[in-house]
């Protein structure tokens, strides 16, 4: 896949990691070590960038201890059985949950659609903010770009999403599974709902960073809000993938 | 370079609003995190004195409060338990010196997010309003322990606090753990991001090594309470039965609360385990352990350290030891719940993992020593106040090993040998730790001296008066004192034991009048107490090379280089006994 390197000139290449595809953020910025160049809180922006990569990494360490929780209570509830209080017997109350399968799927399609979307968006800033020295340089001209607003679909998709998920949730209620009358079904909204509530986050995060792009903010503060809410939005992805696989793969 | 302007990434601001309540230096937030800590330790000591009182005088009718009826002692215990232990204990020594001084001590202009650190102070002063809102809504606070044991947490109708009052203390604490989730975030990416010049991590006075991994362990046990707070408020108010199971009764009636939304009664509130609960709640509770006491070790090493005038005793040793400590915490939740029924085996293995922690803690009690050792001690009040928090976490510690043994905890659980463990070392000694910091840091942070006679007193008052309260309650939970209970006059099996408690009563209101002589200390020398110096207790981290108080960006526009590790003591063939972290090297370093 082709990657981009921004070097800024005069600036640290700390930012290199701004373009690899894939790439997680990085947990260390190698900071600190008696090589270190500036003292801390410079305002350069590679430097804030891995600092707000680190920020986010750390951000997400308890959204998975949520659903690491979570995965635990659902595997454990279902194993466990429970005293029917009319025969004073002990049984298996796990009921599995008649799940809309086409309609998830579809859901996890739009997602996964978004998630491309979502990184093509932040590629394209990347690479402005990366050109936005050369085209200060006079006489120098870098031609019209053509930006795709790969943003805005972004978040069209992660409400379409979301509306998705309503129509899951109306359609369990449809089947008879609510939230609290089955053990399964309570853990199906618990497990969907909190993924929601997070990605609900992601969605507002892209608001904010398209009110940046409209306040005229300078490039380098969006291409970070960009940046680290994409890489929130393919956590997000991946988050649903394992949630969908859980509650298909163990019912 | 760049100018300290542009480096200092907001101005200094103007404007009393922006200045003191939203303000984002991490100073002010310091302060402000102290200063609620400050008001909850009153709030939460106030409820433990009206539980003394009951206790030993339980007709007694107290001024503008009434009688403490049996619910009503139970629902003190449960505020004064979560107040302490949220409030006190998890916000001043990581909230409010960790703020304070970690970006000064690696030598950053402030905090990696100053906006977010904004935002972790007041969701947590939100969360302490919520709690205290408990008091006042019909049914008063919860009665169901700062553990919040289901399924008494989880049906509203278990008892006169349960209704509204609970809601509010689940809310409360998940609002909490959205707070120290920040500053948690904040803390490890300053700390990895924002250390000055030579600051190698190795370098980092040990305080910061403590707030680094306190922060580390919030940010993973917050979540996994999180995760519980949710599923319990689905419980109380979705209709889920998450850790409710069926066939409960109480008081004689099987009850299958509020039947859902399917209304279908054979799957309502049936099959829930309270031991998940548990489960989740002593994932968080025992790290949450750590996060109240390391920040105290931390202080105490820094003290120890500085006031022997002789570098800290195996640096390495204590920052590998509370990695350690706080690696282990995470694999004994277990030991809390020896008595659930959980099998030998497990048992075992939390037992096992649980002694294990008294190795890296065995290793930091010898090195204090160690630090102490031949040198030339200066016993000044913060140097007391690290010397009794030693002195309270051996006491307090050695207790431990008893109750991680399944076989005595049977015997122990539920008895005030409980409460006297970890009063001593969870309470005490990580208040003793706050105590220190604070007469050490008080001149950098206001910029005048405590006064060192009242501070002399307090510390022999806290310190005979801790012993009094807490060493007591060994032999009384030894003697098969239950915990807990309300009224113990009309009990023919604990009258032998009621003049001990009254012993602890009168303990306990001389020790909490010694704290009015730190208020007042505290306020008076805050405006009337002799200015300080830069560095007056001649030590050698950074925050003792800027001015007193230290300026916006913390060092003046300059950008500290760091030469030195943190405890150059003594220094053979150095001018004076002490070397800065920013003089011109000398030795090895760390």
């Amino acid at each position: 896949m082709a990657t981009f390197t921004p070097t800024v000139p005069g600036q640290k290449a700390t930012a290199g990691q701004g373009g690899g595809g894939g790439s997680a953020p990085p947990r260390r910025g190698g900071g600190g070590d008696s090589n270190r160049g500036s003292g801390g809180g410079s305002s350069n922006y590679g430097e804030r960038l891995r600092r707000a990569r680190l920020g986010l990494a750390c951000g997400l360490t308890p959204i998975l201890m949520l659903f690491v929780s979570f995965t635990s209570a659902y595997v454990v509830r279902k194993g466990l059985p429970t005293l029917d209080a009319t025969t004073n017997q002990y049984v298996h109350d796990w009921l599995p949950v008649n799940l809309p399968w086409t309609l998830l799927i579809v859901n996890s399609l739009v997602l996964i659609l978004s998630s491309l979307t979502m990184e093509l968006a932040r590629r394209d800033i990347t690479r402005q903010a990366a050109l936005a020295p050369a085209a200060r340089i006079p006489g120098v001209s870098l031609g019209r770009e053509r930006h795709f607003p790969w943003l805005s679909i972004t978040t069209v998709l992660g409400v379409a999403f979301l509306v998705g998920q309503w129509m899951a949730w109306r359609a369990l209620a449809d089947r008879g599974f609510y939230v609290a009358n089955t053990p399964s079904s309570s853990f199906v909204y618990l497990l969907t709902g909190m993924h929601a509530i997070h990605l609900a986050g992601g969605v507002i995060a892209l608001l904010a960073a398209g009110a940046i792009a409209l306040l005229h903010r300078p490039l380098d503060n969006r291409r970070i809000v960009v940046d680290v809410t994409a890489w929130y939005w393919h956590f997000m992805a991946l988050l649903w993938i394992y949630v969908f696989a859980l509650l298909a793969l163990v019912r | 370079m760049s100018t300290p302007e542009i480096i200092h990434a907001h101005a200094a601001p103007q404007g009393f609003i922006r200045k003191y309540v939203f303000s984002l230096d991490h100073k002010v937030i310091g302060i402000q995190y102290y200063f609620l800590a400050l008001v909850a330790v009153f709030v939460g000591m106030f409820l433990s004195l009206l539980m003394r009182i009951h206790l030993v005088w339980p007709t007694a009718s107290i001024p503008l409060f009434g009688d403490i009826k049996p619910e009503t002692y139970l629902t003190l215990l449960t505020m004064h338990g979560t107040i302490m232990v949220f409030f006190v204990l998890t916000t001043a020594p990581q909230g409010g010196f960790g703020n304070y001084f970690l970006p000064i001590q690696i030598g950053a202009p402030d905090m990696a997010f100053p906006v977010l650190n904004m935002l972790s102070f007041w969701t947590t002063a939100v969360a302490f309003v919520v709690m205290l809102a408990a008091f006042f809504v019909e049914g008063g606070a919860p009665l169901h322990g700062w553990t919040g044991y289901a399924p008494l947490s989880a049906i509203p109708s278990s008892g006169p606090g349960e209704q509204l009052g609970a809601d509010l203390w689940i809310l409360s604490i998940a609002i909490f753990c959205l707070g120290s989730l920040m500053g948690a975030l904040n803390f490890i990416t300053t700390v990895l991001d924002m250390r000055a010049k030579g600051m190698t991590m190795m370098r980092m006075p040990l305080t910061c090594w403590s707030w680094f991994i306190t922060a580390i362990l919030a940010l993973l046990a917050f979540g996994v309470l999180l995760a519980g707070g949710i599923l319990l408020l689905m419980d109380r108010n979705l209709g889920t039965s998450f850790f409710v199971p069926a066939g409960l009764s109480l008081t004689g009636k099987m009850i299958f609360p509020a039947g859902g939304f399917g209304g279908d009664a054979h799957f309502s509130h049936a099959g829930g385990s309270p031991l998940l609960w548990q489960h989740l709640f002593w994932f968080f509770g025992h790290p949450e352990v750590y996060i109240a006491i390391l920040p105290g070790m931390g202080v105490a090493s820094q003290l120890l350290s500085t006031f022997s005038r002789k570098p800290i005793y195996g640096y390495k040793a204590m920052v590998y030891a509370m990695l350690s400590i706080g690696f282990l915490g995470f694999m004994v939740w277990g030991h809390h719940m020896f008595m659930s029924g959980m099998s030998p085996y497990t048992a075992f293995a939390f037992s096992i993992m649980t002694m294990a922690i008294g190795v890296p803690s065995a290793i930091k009690t010898f090195n204090w020593l160690g630090t102490i050792y031949k040198g030339r001690i200066r016993f000044q009040s913060p140097m007391l106040f690290a010397i009794g928090f030693v002195s309270l976490f051996v006491s307090g510690g050695l207790s431990g090993p008893f109750l991680a043994q399944p076989v005595l905890d049977i015997q122990l659980h539920d008895t005030y040998f409980v409460p006297a463990h970890f009063h001593l070392i969870m309470g005490v000694a990580a208040i003793f730790g706050i105590f220190a910091g604070t007469y050490y840091w008080f001149p950098k942070m206001f910029g005048r001296m405590m006064n060192e006679t009242l501070a002399q007193w307090h510390f022999w008052f806290s310190l005979i008066g801790a012993y009094a309260i807490f060493m007591p309650m060994h032999y009384l939970g030894m003697a098969g004192h239950p915990r807990r209970y309300s009224q113990l006059t009309e009990l023919q099996y604990l009258a032998p034991l009621l003049p001990l408690q009254k012993f602890i009563t009168y303990a306990a209101v001389a020790t909490i009048a010694g704290q009015f002589l730190f208020l007042f200390n505290f306020f008076w020398s805050m405006f009337k107490g002799p200015k300080a110096s830069d560095n007056p207790w001649e030590s050698t981290t950074l925050e003792w090379t800027t001015s007193t108080p230290p300026p916006h960006d913390n060092f003046g526009g300059k950008v500290p280089v760091v030469n030195n590790g943190p405890y150059e003591y003594s220094v053979p063939g150095a001018a004076r006994d002490f070397v800065m972290q920013t003089d011109p090297p000398v030795g090895s370093g760390h």
